[in-house]
């Protein structure tokens, strides 16, 4: 057990996580060059595409030190970066004793930098401080470096200079990782009690668990329990993760690795829960991960109202892989029976309704999201509003509450004057204002929720020239003007596009998503009227002429495949679209009119 | 019987709205005219019935061939094929080519249908499509052709541009009508990605095309050609009674053809292949000791000889029959007919006997029906 190490990689959004992780990989000969790629742990393929981590993922290397002799096991874990998955984060630096805190050295110390950083001193991790990208022009090496030893109050000598791209400090880190990270404590003789941080589904063998061993052996072939559930399995298959899994006889206290029992049911296994022996239980389930709170709440709809409960099977299944995904069954008049789901945001979203169809072919139809309110009505009772559908007439309503978050910028002086006109613009009010150095400074702002969810970042990042981090945390729920926005096409209310805005953003909101729609829309042959209302008021409205011409002028030898493709094309689109009265709404509109500019 | 069809990819200027595989440089039309004589022989077995019963040259711009590049094709043609008596032997030409010198020079030639490419009477048109001929040449052209005894004659013509009013489509009309031309192609000016017009529209610089003002020159196209005694017999192609293109008309009846030279596309009944779209690629493929790799293939599965059935079928006046829908799989005719019965209650397809056609008003939308009667 001395000779293990476990430890996560964090970082604000792309500050290098994956990449220095390939260098390790590489270092350590995990990887064979023949396998190398680019940030060879974002092996989903979403990942890839967007070039950010989604997933934390686990992997083992071994370091066969020089210096000592002596072979050291690593238990890496690389974490995303983006606020929407920390929950990734917190879940892995529960598996860990040291983190590797990178900072990008030609951006500085970040919004995330921060909260990683704190999340990870909570679990008394050790951290090591590694200023990364020296390769860039722009690295500021000794301003960053300033930077870094006023946040953690370390010494210049311990933060290793390093770049992802070169292979620069790779031999010092791996030092690092010996010398200062502690090797875990744990009895490898007292009963079993290892802690699920993370599973995934698979079809051939079931679920697979992800967990770390505190204390005692696991042996291929124990009965095991899950201690909340009361389950009991056999341990048909145990093994450490590399590249692939490797299968192993036995692992012991302090290690990370995988287990195989066989279950298909989703339900069956939670995240969070400790494993132990049949034979000789722990005395305590370890404690496990606080619930996640959801910032956004949507619907999600088969497209087809026959899949359910595939729909529901899939979301089981997916839960296995995102714990922060939450969901409870929800009907809808025009979209019949549902989920109403929890999401962390709107990158989360995105990328569930992405999962759900490229792992489990489910195709849906996502609502417009809102955050929950609090409701007291005349009577003097209080509920819960999570769809605009239970937003009662303002006759009933005594007062409505909604969440404010605290949020704290970093940016540069010179964006103070645009970052403050976008705050107010969202409702907010600056709260502090304070110079880390005199070349950047925290905004600390009180903001309503509703307004930051959705395109509050982008926004963010585009005036402030990408100068501008940030983080944020729930406060406390303020009184507020809440109003319902219905979403017509042709008269007939579309109940999956109505939202809840506050009073004063109605018409703008309103606007927006009618002229949004109006580019999302394929013609009909008819005229379609979108208009948006509140109550009985309309307040923007937009018209879509009817299709005239949907024919090809020429098709001759050459253009009969190209233009059979091109239909075909067009027939499967039609196949992902859900009619409202005589109105067809491609699948795709739902999510893309959310995507204001 | 078989048709071929001959690319010879050379034209004198770009039109802004061409979309077809041409060069503007004439460097290597000899070389390009001999690897297409070439191709001929080397392909001669992808028809399994030689007999030929049209030949079209297309383009591009083949009336740029001259006298002896035309006669060397037809020598390459007659030795590996065999021409029935009567095939139907079309032209590609444009106005600005035909000349009284040049129309005698190919009525001694196998040639005995042009196809006119002379899209409009008007020069505002014409200059905004970047024609090489003019309004003069247009009209002058015609009267040469048929006084050369060419009566056999087609004539392309464009609608929808922003260019042509209601008034002058009529004109273009009123000309074609006026000399009887026994067969016409009118397209509707269509915006295709990559071309000069693209660009314009994208930077502002010509407006979008209307298609407001598309469907209604189509419809007084319909109504007009119906009153002059033209049958509308495919979505842009009208003809007097017996004098439907029969190269062309191959293509929307499932007809086999072979295609030679760049861009050429060949269709067997199970498979389509096509040649690169790329003189040198082709000039190099067809002058190397055993040409290869200069075209693609795919073939076709059930649901896209069904699919394409559908799709060039409902174009045309004869419409698709539940018949040879069975044919292609005992499958399709009931997919089709569950598919089709919203169309017909809403009038857009008309039933008779076991065919199926698109009614007058449903021809503009065309696309939208076939992709619905897809599988
Ligand atoms: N010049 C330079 N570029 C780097 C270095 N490390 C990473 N990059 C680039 O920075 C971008 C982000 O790298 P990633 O490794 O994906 O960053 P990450 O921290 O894993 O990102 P998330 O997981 O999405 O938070 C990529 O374009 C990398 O090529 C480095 O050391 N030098
Ligand atoms: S329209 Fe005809 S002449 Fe004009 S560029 Fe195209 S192929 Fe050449
Ligand atoms: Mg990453």
């Amino acid at each position: 057990m001395k000779n293990i190490r476990n430890f996560c990689v964090i970082a604000h959004i792309d500050h290098g996580k994956s990449t220095l992780s390939d260098r390790l990989l590489e270092y350590t000969k995990t990887i064979s060059e023949r396998e190398m790629q680019n940030q060879a742990l974002d092996n989903m393929d979403l990942e890839r595409e967007r070039g950010i981590t989604i997933k934390s993922h686990a992997i083992q290397m071994y370091y066969d030190r020089g210096s000592d002799g002596q072979k050291y096991t690593f238990n890496l874990i690389d974490t995303p970066g983006h606020v929407d998955f920390s929950y990734e984060v917190s879940r892995s630096i529960a598996a860990c004793e040291g983190a590797l805190l990178l900072v990008d050295a030609s951006q500085g110390i970040q919004a995330q930098t921060i909260s990683n950083l704190y999340l990870a001193i909570e679990h008394d991790l050790e951290i090591i401080p590694i200023l990364n990208k020296v390769d860039m022009d722009s690295a500021m090496i000794d301003e960053v470096s300033d930077q870094i030893i006023d946040l953690i109050g370390c010494e210049k000598e311990d933060i290793i200079l390093a770049s992802g791209k070169t292979g620069r400090g790779v031999p010092d880190i791996m030092e690092a990782i010996v010398e200062r990270i502690p090797a875990p404590e744990g009895d490898v003789d007292a009963p079993l009690q290892a802690l699920i941080f993370d599973s995934v589904f698979n079809p051939y063998r079931g679920v697979i668990a992800y967990f770390r061993i505190l204390n005692g052996t696991l042996n291929k072939g124990d009965l095991v329990r899950f201690v909340n559930t009361g389950k009991e399995y056999e341990a048909d298959e145990v093994g450490v993760l590399r590249m692939s899994q490797h299968p192993q006889p036995k692992l012991q206290a302090g290690n990370v690795g995988y287990i195989i029992t066989g279950i298909k049911e989703s339900k069956e296994i939670k995240v969070g829960d400790t494993i132990t022996t049949v034979d000789r239980p722990c005395e305590n389930a370890i404690q496990g991960f606080e619930d996640v709170k959801p910032m956004v709440f949507a619907g999600i709809f088969p497209l087809d109202n026959d899949d359910f409960e595939d729909l529901r099977d899939s979301l089981e299944k997916l839960q296995l892989n995102d714990a922060s995904l939450v969901f409870e069954p929800e009907t809808s008049a025009a979209l019949g029976f549902g989920f109403r789901c929890g999401f962390l945001g709107m990158l989360h979203l995105e990328i569930v309704q992405e999962r759900l169809f490229r792992e489990f072919n489910m195709d849906v139809i996502t609502t417009v999201p809102n955050v929950s309110y609090n409701l007291s009505t005349k009577k003097g009772e209080i509920s819960t509003i999570r769809t605009p559908s239970e937003l009662p007439d303002h006759n009933y309503i005594e007062y409505v509450e909604e969440p404010y978050i605290t949020a704290q910028i970093i940016t540069k002086p010179d964006y103070i004057g645009t970052i403050m006109t976008l705050c107010m613009d969202k409702r907010g009010t600056l709260t502090k204002q304070h110079y880390l150095t005199p070349d950047r400074v925290e905004l600390s702002f009180d903001l309503p929720l509703a307004e930051i969810v959705f395109d509050f970042y982008d926004r963010l990042k585009s005036i402030s020239r990408g100068y501008a981090s940030f983080d944020y945390q729930p406060i406390e729920y303020r009184e507020t003007d809440l109003v319902k926005l219905d979403i017509k096409l042709n008269g007939e209310p579309v109940d999956a596009l109505s939202a809840l805005v506050h009073r004063s953003k109605a018409e703008a909101f309103g606007r927006q998503i009618c002229k949004k729609l109006k580019e999302l829309l394929p013609r009909q042959q008819f005229v379609i009227a979108i208009q948006a209302a509140v109550g009985a008021k309309v307040i923007a409205r937009e018209t879509i002429s009817a299709l005239r011409k949907d024919v090809t002028a020429k098709c001759y030898g050459g253009d009969i495949s190209r233009k059979r493709k091109l239909l075909e094309k067009q027939k499967e689109g039609k196949r992902r679209m859900r009619q409202f009265g005589k109105v067809e709404v491609p699948q795709k509109a739902f999510l893309d009119v959310l995507k204001l500019d | 019987m078989p048709g071929l069809y001959l690319h010879i990819p050379f034209c004198k200027q770009a039109c802004h709205y061409c979309n077809f595989h041409f060069s503007t440089s004439l460097k290597y039309r000899g070389e390009m005219v001999k690897a297409i004589a070439r191709e001929l022989g080397f392909r001669k077995d992808y028809l399994t019935d030689k007999r030929l019963d049209s030949i079209y040259f297309g383009g591009g711009t083949p009336s740029l061939l001259t006298a002896a590049e035309l006669a060397f094709l037809f020598e390459a043609i007659s030795r590996h094929f065999e021409v029935s008596p009567g095939a139907e032997v079309t032209l590609e030409a444009n106005p600005d080519d035909l000349t009284p010198e040049r129309l005698a020079s190919l009525r001694q030639s196998a040639v005995n249908r042009l196809s006119i490419g002379l899209q409009s009477f008007s020069e505002e048109d014409l200059r905004f499509f970047n024609r090489a001929h003019s309004a003069d040449e247009a009209a002058r052209c015609l009267d040469l052709a048929l006084e050369a005894g060419f009566d056999d004659l087609s004539v392309d013509l464009i609608y929808g541009s922003p260019t042509t009013t209601d008034a002058q489509w009529e004109r273009n009309l009123d000309e074609v009508f006026r000399r009887r031309i026994p067969h016409l192609s009118c397209y509707a000016l269509t915006v295709e990605p990559q071309t000069a017009l693209d660009h314009f529209v994208r930077k502002g610089k010509a407006p979008q095309v209307d298609e407001a003002q598309a469907a209604r020159q189509f419809s007084y196209l319909a109504q007009r050609a119906a009153s002059e005694g033209y049958a509308h017999y495919e979505i842009s192609n009208f003809a007097l009674p017996g004098r439907y293109a029969r190269h062309n008309s191959s293509y929307w009846k499932g007809e086999h053809y072979l295609g030679v030279g760049p861009s050429a596309h060949s269709f067997d009944g199970a498979s389509r292949q096509w040649n690169v779209a790329h003189n040198a690629k082709y000039l190099k493929a067809l002058q190397s000791e055993s040409p290869q790799g200069f075209f693609e293939r795919e073939e076709l599965s059930v649901a896209d000889r069904y699919n394409e059935y559908i799709m060039t079928g409902l174009r045309t006046s004869w419409g698709v029959s539940l018949e040879q829908i069975q044919a292609i799989d005992p499958q399709a005719a009931p997919h089709f007919q569950r598919e089709a019965h919203i169309f017909l209650e809403q009038g857009q397809l008309v039933q008779s006997g076991g065919r199926f056609f698109l009614s007058p008003q449903a021809r503009f939308l065309a696309d939208g029906i076939a992709a619905a009667l897809f599988w």
